[in-house]
């Protein structure tokens, strides 16, 4: 730094006035600013006993859960684009042939490793079906890494805990795209 | 008849029973104070070992206690073996050493001892020791030498410089409280608390009133010796680490922190002796020194320690309530500040020691002693602003050798 740099700007300090050089009437000042906040209202949450509150439950990104279309099956088309999306490389797919006829391919077994996600939410951005969403379960414990590695049934359970309180953001299944216009199936 | 040794121990089991008590909590009561002047709630969980039962978090103590005493007591390899534990002894012996010549209430009546005694028990370790201010003082100053010799002990940067600065500070503030109870001393013609106390007792009128001036120094140089925020710039966190203790761990640290506490309650003390009235509350605790009655003698204890709580109480709103000073503005605040203030006061004390019958006197249309006062808050008020005006407490302290030809241009 130069002292002749013309981009430097000096600033002096704001004067003080009497006040501020006496100093006790700020510390007074200080002192009721702290008064007031010490018999304030709390904001503190006690969590077990008390459930904290989100903003949007709808947009948390919590622990993932695996979504059944109307017929109970698993969505999930076994694409791979969560997988492929996933920064953290959590995602285990193994896709086989469909049973059902609206689709070529079904996950036979659809594993995360809730240890290594950073619920960064890019699974859900990538889902062409809504297949795989984040909750907002946020309380996610285990006592072992097994146990927090969730498989196919695990992920669907969650689907059917989570359901009622937070619908699927997309209603709109694969079936039910519209086609976009001027093209043909 | 129970020898004057017995009678010192038994007071000294008590009394470290109740200190080191009484420090435990007033961590968690500073921890809460914290938390509720944040907007939280501070620790409520733990409660009775073992069991459900909550308590409203007054197990804390003992869990925050056995945590720091479970660590792993780590001795870095660089350290100066002797030097490093030493530290946290000499720190922590000093400041209990401290409470010898407090006053822990006044006097209970004779038949307390069941007999064995035939004198009035003193509420005081060591009773009647007439230096009792200067050793107060003496041993407070020894507390320095913990902080040192643990900074220095440490071969760490952070702990040294912690150390350094506490000496500094410590040395500078050291002055202004030694002319904050100048005052004090040559109204009560004496260095004795108990006496101290009398004083205001039998006068009625505490010297935080009449020396406004000299509470306020001996306020400010208090919280820089107990090096409370605002003035904690030994272990300034966010520049030092952990200060002096940055190294230590487990029950030496345990030790340093518990001899911090001890100083905030032996600062909160001495103010209450010496500007506070001590024991004494109008109308409630008597004037009466040698015989008192049972009603009395324990509400001389309980105003004490109302009276004491409320001051640290005080200390730790203040604690949350101010940033700390930067170390410049420290020194500045004891040297141009303090110390005239101090100067101030000591004269008008003086003046008014020396002349008080004749001032009296002629003041005796106006109302005598309140009208005194008045002028001696009158002069306090002036002087303050006086140098308020003269020393500015803040300074731009930005080398700006070089850029001052550039003034005009901008
Ligand atoms: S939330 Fe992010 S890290 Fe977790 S599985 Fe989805 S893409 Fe991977
Ligand atoms: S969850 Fe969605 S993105 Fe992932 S494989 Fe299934 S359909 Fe594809």
């Amino acid at each position: 730094m130069k002292s002749d740099d013309p981009n430097i700007k000096w600033l002096d300090e704001p004067k003080l006035g009497l006040a501020g050089r006496l100093y006790l009437p700020l510390v007074v000042q200080g002192l009721t600013t702290t008064t007031r906040h010490l018999f304030s209202k709390k904001v503190t949450q006690s969590f077990p006993e008390q459930r904290p509150t989100f903003g949007n439950p709808l947009i948390y990104r919590g622990v993932h859960r695996l979504n059944r279309d109307e017929q109970g099956r698993v969505k999930c088309v076994a694409c791979f684009l969560c997988a492929t999306a996933c920064p953290a490389h959590c995602i285990d797919i193994v896709g086989v042939e469909s049973p059902w006829p609206d689709r070529e391919k079904y996950p036979e077994s659809f594993v995360i490793d809730e240890l290594r996600c950073i619920f960064c939410g890019m699974c859900e951005e990538a889902c062409p079906v809504d297949a795989i969403e984040l909750t907002s379960l946020f309380d996610l414990t285990g006592r072992s890494r097994e146990e927090m590695i969730f498989d196919k049934e695990k992920l669907l359970s969650v689907y059917d805990q989570t359901k009622d309180a937070e619908p699927m953001r997309s209603t709109t299944g694969r079936d039910h795209v519209e086609p976009a216009p001027g093209k043909s199936t | 008849m129970v020898p004057i040794t017995v009678e010192a121990l038994i007071k000294i089991a008590i009394f470290l029973f109740v200190m080191m008590t009484a420090a435990a909590y007033l961590v968690l009561l500073e921890r809460w104070m914290c938390a509720w002047i944040q907007d939280r709630k501070g620790p409520n969980r733990v409660g009775v070992p073992l069991t459900k039962i909550k308590l409203f978090g007054l197990g804390q103590p003992l869990a925050d206690g056995l945590k720091m005493i479970l660590k792993q007591e780590y001795t870095p390899a660089h350290v100066d073996k002797v030097l490093f534990t030493l530290a946290p002894i000499v720190i922590l012996a000093a400041a209990l050493a401290t409470f010898a010549v407090i006053p822990m209430g006044s006097i209970l009546p004779a038949d307390v001892a069941f007999g064995y005694l035939d004198r009035p028990v003193e509420m005081i370790v060591a009773p009647s020791v007439d230096v009792g201010m200067l050793y107060v003082f003496a041993l407070s100053s020894l507390a320095v030498y913990g902080v040192i010799l643990g900074g220095w002990a440490s071969n760490n940067k952070y702990g040294f410089i912690g150390a350094l600065r506490s000496s500094a500070q410590l040395i500078a503030y050291e002055l202004p409280l030694g002319l904050g109870i100048l005052g004090v001393v040559l109204v009560a013609n004496s260095l004795e608390p108990e006496k101290i106390i009398r004083e205001q007792a039998s006068t009625g009128l505490w010297f935080a009133f009449a020396q406004p001036l000299g509470f306020l120094v001996f306020l400010v140089a208090a919280f820089a010796e107990a090096a409370r925020l605002p003035f904690d710039l030994p272990e300034a966190e966010q520049e030092l680490v952990g200060g002096y203790h940055t190294e230590y761990s487990g029950i030496r640290l345990l030790l340093f922190l518990i001899a911090e506490f001890l100083h905030m309650v032996t600062a909160s003390f001495l103010i209450v002796i010496l500007f506070f009235g001590g024991w004494h509350l109008w109308g409630l605790t008597g004037a009466n020194v040698t015989d008192v009655t049972w009603f009395q003698s324990i509400a001389r204890v309980g105003v004490l320690t109302v009276k004491v709580l409320l001051l640290i109480l005080f200390f730790m709103l203040v604690r949350w309530s101010w940033p700390r000073f930067r170390f410049d503005q420290l020194m500045t605040l004891a040297w141009k500040v303090m110390l005239p203030l101090g100067l101030v006061n000591l004269v008008v004390v003086a003046v008014t020691q020396e002349y008080h019958a004749s001032i009296i006197a002629a003041l005796e249309g106006l109302g005598g002693q309140f009208t005194l006062t008045a002028c001696i808050w009158l002069v306090s008020i002036l002087s303050c602003i006086a140098i308020a005006i003269i020393a500015p407490r803040s300074g731009d302290n930005r080398p700006r050798f070089y850029q001052l030809p550039l003034r005009g241009q901008a």
